[in-house]
């Protein structure tokens, strides 16, 4: 019998509204199936489970709001043991544990100041007050808690309440840049051909099927990352952890504010055309606010694409537990010096922000050279 | 199709991507871009919508035409039969 | 019915032993300048005319002396006022009220109730230095066995006094030298008596509670007025009756604010302010958005010249800087 308990859906996490029960008990479950869904700062999330088995009894009712890590349902599990599962012999896939912030509301940590209304009500919202800024005279109060209402309401995508959105990143955000000493590298890349490349390939497509260019952006990363181990993985219980699949963030933008970086799994490992599929399923998803629970926790390295019209260059903020980040600028016309000559080349900067306690600058300088290459050869992709 | 007809299909297109745009004005000049945040996968699928009501291949090279309501009436009166 | 009227306070404290003369037999005045010369504020003026020297008895300067005297009075059956001129003064009385009328009930098992009012006027403000000008509320209302009040009002300086002539036991009753002059609107009818203990709010808000009592409270709602002006809300309390202390009103508020400041004209040290202080720390520590702030006194003898007598006092503007200190702003 296996205890299945509310997941935590990323570092921001503290409970969740269970809204819907998609399996009854008695219902058989297989691994990977949607259980429940949950109302979650990130909008209706899809649970699904890690085990095979039977749903034998469901302990939480509909509505109910639900500390991460209490007991939902319990699993009756099949006859086998875990460990007859097939596990493929060169590949160690590690299931990071999330544990619950192990940090409570903790007024008498020395050196923050946190009134007792405050921390009180930061227990009742379930905010980590250790994410909270203070204010000017270095005091958590009530203030800094409650960010006070907006008198016009942003427009919200369906399922999101963006003043949560925005508690969910400032939370993970400011654990980030609290916890992760970030270092930060780039380089600019040559991306005529690949442009060229892309121009040519979507001429061939119609409409429905034709390619962004984040979608070679994507798979030439994941090329590059399996090169480079380091730069995937999590930082968990004080040691780095690589992972040998890479599951990509796509930091994804909502209408209105905020963001979500749901995971798109192995794309070293689809076509374009399938990595196109995806993202194009996955952006629908976050602005309808269904993600799975699984595309908020398996990520193992983030992927933040400024895209058209916006800025040459974005060195972003690592979202925790990863321990890296790449971040890419608008590609744009610029003079460019070819073979000795000037010349007018599409370009784009492409940042790595690491984790220094996981890996070197150095690992995400040869990454950076890796991707250049790779993306001068866009027809291999 | 009329001007009129345009107008409207252009609109039902750009809702089918953001229904919750539906509610906010639509300034027929300003890029769809600058008014609301749209990136390129809001653009692609506007862009498909337009390809699945009209059957006209919309390559890659015609999208400057196609960034505002205006330019996008425009472009498709000129290329639809009338 | 509710027809309005315009009194003093003075007027009102009047009207009060007046009516009081009136109704009880056994109420009489006793003090130092109460009959002759009308009272040291004026409160008893016209009342020896009216009620004669029995009712209305000056008494020679010896506060022990007349207050014990009163003590007796009331074990005999009596409904005695006694006034005394300031809090300073009482402090020669203190003997008797704390030693005997506070302890006779539970000295003698029940059998003895001490049914006094002493009337005594309190505080700074009228340039009369540092021996008639103290605010020492807070020695009384450490004393179990007796009340203390603080009529901060019209209504209740008109209305708390035959409440307190009712109640079995000694209640010490404070008035704030610098109210008798205040002029407003009471009812000219009907039953104006008041309680004689539970807190007042005399301006709801939200955002912090003002606590205070007696001449302080005009200030404390100029100060939330001025707030108001800054959107900040704030909700200002009148104790009223300073022993028994009303903790259910002043916890709820603070629960609701979750900041307080405290403005008591005592000193800061040992002060009423203190007691106050602690009360919320003890009864609603987890509400608190800000340590508890106190507006009292400096800690000298009241001094003389007007503008040390005002920087030594709470004063509206120093209220107004502790309200946004503990709102952070």
């Amino acid at each position: 019998m296996t205890a299945f308990r509310m997941p935590s859906l990323g570092a921001d996490m503290d409970e969740g509204t269970l809204v819907e029960w998609i399996k009854k008990p008695g219902d058989q479950l297989k691994r990977g199936d949607i259980i429940a869904v949950v109302e979650t700062q990130k909008g209706a999330i899809e649970i699904e489970v890690f085990h095979d088995g039977v749903l034998e009894a469901i302990h939480v009712k509909t509505g109910s709001r639900v500390p991460v890590g209490e007991v939902l349902a319990t699993i009756r599990t099949a006859e086998e043991p875990e460990s007859a599962q097939p596990v493929p012999p060169e590949v160690v896939t590690q299931k990071p544990v999330y544990a619950p912030p192990a940090q409570v509301a903790a007024p008498f940590t020395p050196g923050l100041k946190i009134t007792p209304a405050a921390s009180s009500r930061a227990k009742e919202l379930g905010i980590d007050v250790q994410s909270v800024f203070p204010g000017q005279d270095g005091i958590i109060g009530l203030k800094e808690i409650e960010v006070p209402s907006v008198p016009a309401k942003p427009k919200a995508s369906r399922g999101i309440n963006l003043d949560e959105m925005r508690n969910a990143i400032a939370a993970a955000m400011a654990r980030s840049k609290r916890e992760i000493p970030h270092y930060y590298v780039s380089s600019i890349i040559d991306m005529t051909a690949m442009m060229e490349w892309l121009a040519t390939e979507n001429a061939r497509r119609t409409v429905s099927d034709r390619l962004l260019a984040a979608v070679p952006i994507i798979k030439a990363c994941a090329l590059g990352l399996q090169q480079v181990p380091e730069l995937n993985g999590h930082f968990l219980d004080d040691r780095p952890l690589r992972i040998a699949e890479v599951k990509m963030g796509i930091g994804i933008a909502l209408r209105g504010g905020g963001l979500i970086a749901p995971a798109l799994a192995l794309p070293d490992r689809l076509s374009l055309t399938e990595i196109m599929q995806r993202l194009s399923d996955l952006v629908a998803r976050v602005r309808g606010g269904r993600l799975r629970s699984s595309e908020l926790t398996e990520a193992t390295v983030t992927l933040s694409n400024l895209g058209d019209n916006s800025a040459d260059m974005v060195l972003p903020v690592i979202y925790p537990p990863q321990v890296a980040i790449i971040g890419v600028g608008q590609i744009d016309a610029r003079p460019w010096v070819v073979d000795g000559t000037l010349a007018s080349r599409k370009i784009a900067t492409f940042a790595v922000a690491g984790d220094h306690r996981a890996n070197d600058g150095r690992s995400a300088a040869r990454f950076l050279r890796l991707l250049g290459e790779i993306l001068q050869k866009p027809e291999m992709l | 199709m009329t001007q009129d007809q345009l107008v409207e299909l252009v609109k039902r297109s750009l809702y089918e991507v953001a229904p919750d745009l539906e509610a906010e004005p639509l300034d027929p000049k300003r890029s769809f871009n600058e008014q609301f945040e749209f990136d390129s996968m809001d653009f692609l699928k506007f862009i498909t919508g337009l390809h699945q009501a009209t059957g006209l291949a919309l390559p890659e090279k015609d999208y400057p035409h196609l960034v505002s309501l205006e330019l996008a009436v425009a472009y498709l009166s000129e290329k639809l039969p009338s | 019915m509710s027809v309005l009227r315009k009194v003093t306070y003075r007027d009102a404290v009047r009207e009060a032993i007046q009516d009081a003369m009136h109704r009880d037999a056994s109420v009489f005045l006793m003090g130092e300048d109460v009959g002759r010369y009308g009272g040291a504020y004026g409160c008893s003026k016209g009342l020896l005319a009216e009620f004669g020297e029995d009712r209305i008895r000056d008494t020679p300067l010896a506060e022990a002396g007349f207050t014990g005297a009163g003590i007796g009075a009331a074990l005999g059956g009596m409904r005695p006022i006694v006034e005394i001129m300031t809090v300073n003064f009482s402090l020669l009385a203190l003997d008797q009220i704390v030693n005997t009328a506070a302890a006779i009930r539970h000295m003698s098992g029940g059998q003895f109730s001490v049914p006094l009012v002493i009337r005594m006027a309190t505080g700074a403000g009228r340039q009369l230095a540092a021996q008639h000008s103290h605010s020492l509320e807070n020695w009384y209302a450490h004393v179990p066995g007796i009340k203390v009040v603080a009529p901060a009002t019209l209504a209740d300086a008109r209305g708390m006094l035959w409440t307190a002539l009712q109640d079995p036991d000694p209640v010490v009753m404070f008035e704030h030298a610098m109210l008798y002059n205040d002029e407003g609107e009471i009812a000219a009818e009907g039953d104006l008596s008041m309680p004689i203990e539970g807190a007042a709010i005399r301006r709801p808000g939200t955002d912090c509670s003002i606590i205070t009592y007696g001449g302080s409270l005009k200030k404390a709602l100029a100060a939330a007025a001025e707030l108001a002006g800054e959107n900040f809300n704030c909700e200002v309390i009148d104790l009223r009756a300073l022993r028994p202390l009303d903790g259910k009103t002043i916890l709820a508020s603070v629960e609701k604010t979750h900041r307080a400041v405290i403005v008591d004209e005592g000193w800061r040290t040992g002060s009423l302010a203190a007691e106050i202080s602690a009360l919320i720390m003890e009864g609603a520590f987890f509400a608190l958005d800000a340590p508890v702030a106190r507006v009292c006194s400096a800690e000298v003898p009241i001094p003389y010249a007007r503008h040390l007598e005002i920087s030594a006092t709470p004063q509206v503007a120093g209220i107004i800087t502790a309200v946004r200190g503990v709102l952070r702003r």
